[in-house]
């Protein structure tokens, strides 16, 4: 039924987009200690991502919303199952978003820097655990008319690994580029050298992660079938080629835009591999989540579909326009002259 | 313990906590709103200066009202599965359309504000904050709308082994959500308007910033007395409602065991939910309770007997909460009163016992709202879908009481250590009060034209 089609493209929309936008802040987040040397600069970084991080995580908070209202056995089953790593993703999200407000808060050393280090670790989890996650979800998750078979531990098998360390350091990239375009001077040099001895090992990751995908997952069945879909994977590769180009010709924002397609293009490459499927079993197809079996009434569908096609539009619109409020790079004498910057 | 009480204990710790900031928010991002507005009209100064001290309380709070929400939106899949397989479909569109339509807007235009004092004209960076008081608000009504439904399931119909929705229209115009946002944003607004006049007192009682704080006060009172008033009229609404969709609940709210007419409110009772009676009646107001129940004095009131023991809620709770509530919500009329026509008639400084109590009362309210979704929460019990679905049917099945006991403990202790930063550096900069500098939002030119 098309309905379901659509909501499957909207759901994968809404992870991507999330993943482009909260992947420059979990990035800028992962860099904070390694790349800012003073407080003044580390004051700069948080201040890129101030005006917009609040706004980019509530695409994470849409995305299981619209799982909810959607394919709510798939929103039931995959919350529940993974209980654990979800709980130490929802901890990391809310020291995150304290520690932009508490740091500047009170003045001392050991306060500041007790932040700074909750900054780093509760950005680099839950790049490292949606990795995790979704390479588990491109394996599928052991559960038949039992239930779930697995635990926290089964998770972090190999596959899964590799996909949270392609995670990290496809965050840490785009994050880098960010602050390359976000900053001046040398901390914006910083960033981009950084970004560009990074990406080397992105590219190995990535071509691991692609060979392994083939033995791991059934990802490459509906590419095999319809060969015309290999371009989504193609574009992917072409955009994080692009992302070192254009950098090494000094075009940074272009590099930065070539990288947020990259990630789009990741996560599209790996829900068209899914595609009927929301949540694959890895036990028995039969017990697969597909957005048939999972789906909510035509109805429901057709009102989302009139909700989203009305609001997802004005949001994007806003915000775009708030970016443009806010292209300026930030700068440090623009940090301390000013009492609302964090 | 098991994983159904883990589960409701986890439910009950991080939706209260959840909503120790959430009322807050909704009052005084309309406050701050306010308060810059006029400064935008007027230019003076001093609007600006309420502004940003109010407006930087506001935001310490907004933080953790904000990341505690995540937590919400994730639990009903987590320890909720099984409800949220059932009722998913009419559900889960409440939810999603909160977060298209309010959550973009809030966390948006909150940048917007706080980091755009230099960056967008005076009128516009008064508009954002608008924008999200108003999503705030907006918030408020769509989660409502979708609790409105668990205690008053409409609009829907049981098919394919599930809850599946038939008729939006009727879930958005429900009257038990509508009623309960209406009683839900007021009961917001009176804690902003006494957390406001409660500070003022504290500076007013020092001596610190007159001018500033008189100010402060006036608008706070003006505007508590108000929301106390509509809390305790659209309460009243509220009760009929539930009087009759949920007999239990009102039962257990007025501790009714025996069905009759004409029903009286005892101002000193004690249920003895054992021998199933009231072991003290004191004090009859003849008829109220039925007048309070059907707006009519000899209307027939359906007493928890009538109902398998199975089927009843907590009574205990549920009345004592409720009592508490509404005592609390009479205070807060009189205070406010006085409040008002001490404000206005410029003799609040003579009456340093009246401020006093007013910065006592800070807490007040917050426990009021508490009470409020306690009555609300355990009086629905067994029910997490009022007549259609049990608590105990809505437990996820794959979860362990392991999980669920190290999740409890977590949140337990992370929201604790941030519970007491944050009401430390609420306390900090409201003691600190207004700040005299403003030069913070003029920008250097050397960065103005970038
Ligand atoms: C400042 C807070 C406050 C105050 C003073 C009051 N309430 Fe309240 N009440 C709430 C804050 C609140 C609340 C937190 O907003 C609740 C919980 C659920 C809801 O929708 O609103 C609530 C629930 C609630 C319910 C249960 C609704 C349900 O079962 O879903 C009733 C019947 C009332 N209220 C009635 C009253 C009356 C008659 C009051 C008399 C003055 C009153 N409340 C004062
Ligand atoms: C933020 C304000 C809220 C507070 C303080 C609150 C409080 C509570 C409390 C104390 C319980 C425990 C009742 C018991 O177990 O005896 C409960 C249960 C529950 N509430 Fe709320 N609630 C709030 C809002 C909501 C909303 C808006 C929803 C739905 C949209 C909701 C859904 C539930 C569910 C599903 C349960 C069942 C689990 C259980 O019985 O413990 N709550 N809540
Ligand atoms: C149990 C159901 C609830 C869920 C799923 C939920 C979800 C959320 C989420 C995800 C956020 C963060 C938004 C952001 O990132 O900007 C949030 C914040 C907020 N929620 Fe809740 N919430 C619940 C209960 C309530 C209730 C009952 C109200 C009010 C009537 C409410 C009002 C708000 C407001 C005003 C905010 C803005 C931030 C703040 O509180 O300071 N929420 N909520």
């Amino acid at each position: 039924m098309e309905l379901q089609i659509t909501w499957f493209v909207l759901w994968a929309v809404l992870w991507a987009v999330y993943f482009m936008l909260d992947g420059f802040v979990l990035g800028t987040g992962i860099l904070h200690n390694v790349l800012a040397r003073t407080d003044g600069e580390k004051r700069v970084l948080i201040n890129t991502i101030g005006p917009v991080w609040d706004g980019n995580e509530v695409w994470l908070i849409t995305a299981g919303g619209a799982t909810f209202a959607a394919f709510p056995t798939t929103y039931a089953l995959m919350f529940s199952y993974l209980y654990t790593a979800l709980l130490l993703l929802l901890f990391a999200l809310i020291v995150r978003g304290v520690s932009f407000e508490f740091r500047g808060k009170i003045e001392g050393d050991g306060w500041k820097s007790a932040w700074d280090v909750a900054i780093q670790v509760s950005s680099f989890l839950p790049a490292l655990l949606f990795g995790v996650a979704f390479g588990n979800i491109f394996m599928g998750l052991p559960m038949d008319a039992a239930g779930y078979h697995g635990s926290l531990v089964s998770l972090l098998n190999p596959y899964g690994l590799l996909t949270g360390v392609l995670f990290v350091l496809l965050f840490t990239v785009h994050g880098a580029l960010y602050l390359a375009v976000k900053t001046v001077g040398d901390l914006s040099a910083r960033a981009k050298s950084l970004a560009d001895k990074t990406w080397p090992a992105l590219l190995v990751v990535a071509v691991a992660f692609l060979a392994y995908t083939k033995f791991a997952t059934k990802l490459f069945d509906n590419y095999l079938s319809t060969p015309v879909l290999f371009i989504v994977p193609l574009l992917a590769v072409a955009a994080l080629l692009a992302t070192r180009i254009l950098s090494a010709r000094g075009a940074t924002l272009a590099s930065f835009a070539a990288s947020c397609v990259t990630v789009l293009m990741v996560v599209a490459t790996g829900v068209t591999g899914l595609f009927p499927n929301l949540i694959p079993s890895s036990l028995d197809p039969n017990f697969s989540l597909t957005i048939y079996n999972s789906s909510s009434s035509p109805y429901t569908l057709k009102l989302m579909t009139i909700v989203a096609f009305i609001f997802v539009p004005i949001v994007i619109a806003y915000k775009i326009w708030v970016y443009r409020i806010f292209r300026a790079p930030v700068t440090e004498a623009e940090v301390l002259g000013d009492k609302h910057a964090y | 313990m098991d994983v159904l009480s883990l589960s409701r204990l986890q439910f009950a710790v991080t939706c209260m906590f959840h909503f120790i900031f959430v009322p807050l928010t909704l009052g005084l991002s309309i406050l701050t709103a306010y308060m810059e507005t006029r400064y935008v009209i007027s230019g003076d100064e001093t609007w600006l200066k309420m502004t940003k001290f109010w407006g930087k309380l506001f935001l310490i709070n907004f933080s953790l009202g904000v990341v505690t929400g995540i937590t919400m939106e994730f639990q009903f899949g987590m320890n909720w599965a099984e409800y949220s397989k059932y009722v998913g479909d009419i559900f889960g569109a409440p939810l999603a359309i909160e977060a298209t339509v309010a959550f973009f807007m809030e966390s948006v235009f909150i940048g917007v504000w706080i980091f755009g004092w230099n960056k967008v004209s005076k009128s516009f960076h008064a508009v954002s904050i608008w924008l999200v008081a108003i999503a705030t608000n907006l918030s408020g009504l769509w989660i409502l709308l979708a609790n409105g439904w668990m205690q008053h399931p409409v609009g829907y119909v049981l098919r394919n082994g599930r809850a599946e929705m038939v008729d939006f229209l009727a879930m958005v115009t429900n009257p038990y959500g509508v009623l309960k946002f209406g009683h839900q944003i007021v009961s917001g607004y009176t804690v902003a308007a006494f957390f406001v006049m409660g500070i003022s007192a504290w500076h007013l009682l020092r001596k610190n910033q007159p001018k500033f704080f008189t100010r402060s006060f006036k608008l706070a009172a003006v505007f508590g007395l108000v929301s106390a008033i509509l809390v305790g009229v659209i309460g009243d609404f509220h009760a009929v409602e539930v009087a009759k969709t949920q007999p239990t609940k009102f039962a257990a709210m007025e501790s009714v065991w025996e069905t009759k007419k004409g029903v009286g409110m005892n101002l000193i009772l004690l249920p003895d939910e054992k021998r199933e009676c009231n072991a003290i009646e004191r004090l009859c107001i003849p008829n109220m309770v039925s007048l309070l129940a059907f707006h009519q004095p000899d209307a027939e009131i359906k007493g928890l007997k009538e109902f398998p023991r199975e089927l009843r809620p907590p009574v205990t709770l549920t009345y004592l909460s409720f009592r508490a509530m509404v005592g609390l919500g009479t205070l807060f009329i009189l205070l406010s009163l006085v409040a008002v026509f001490l404000s206005r008639t410029g003799r609040l400084a003579n009456y340093p016992l009246f401020l006093r109590i007013l910065v006592y009362a800070i807490p007040l309210p917050y426990i009021a709202n508490q009470l409020g979704w306690v009555v609300a929460e355990v009086g629905r019990q067994p029910w997490i879908v009022y007549g259609v679905l049990k608590t105990s049917d809505g437990v996820s099945k794959s979860i362990t009481s392991a999980q669920v006991f190290g999740s409890l403990a977590g949140f337990t202790l992370l929201y604790g250590f941030l519970g007491v930063i944050d009401i430390y550096l609420l306390i900090k900069y409201a003691r600190k009060g207004p700040d005299d500098d403003l030069s913070g939002i003029i920008k250097p030119a050397s960065v103005r034209g970038a």
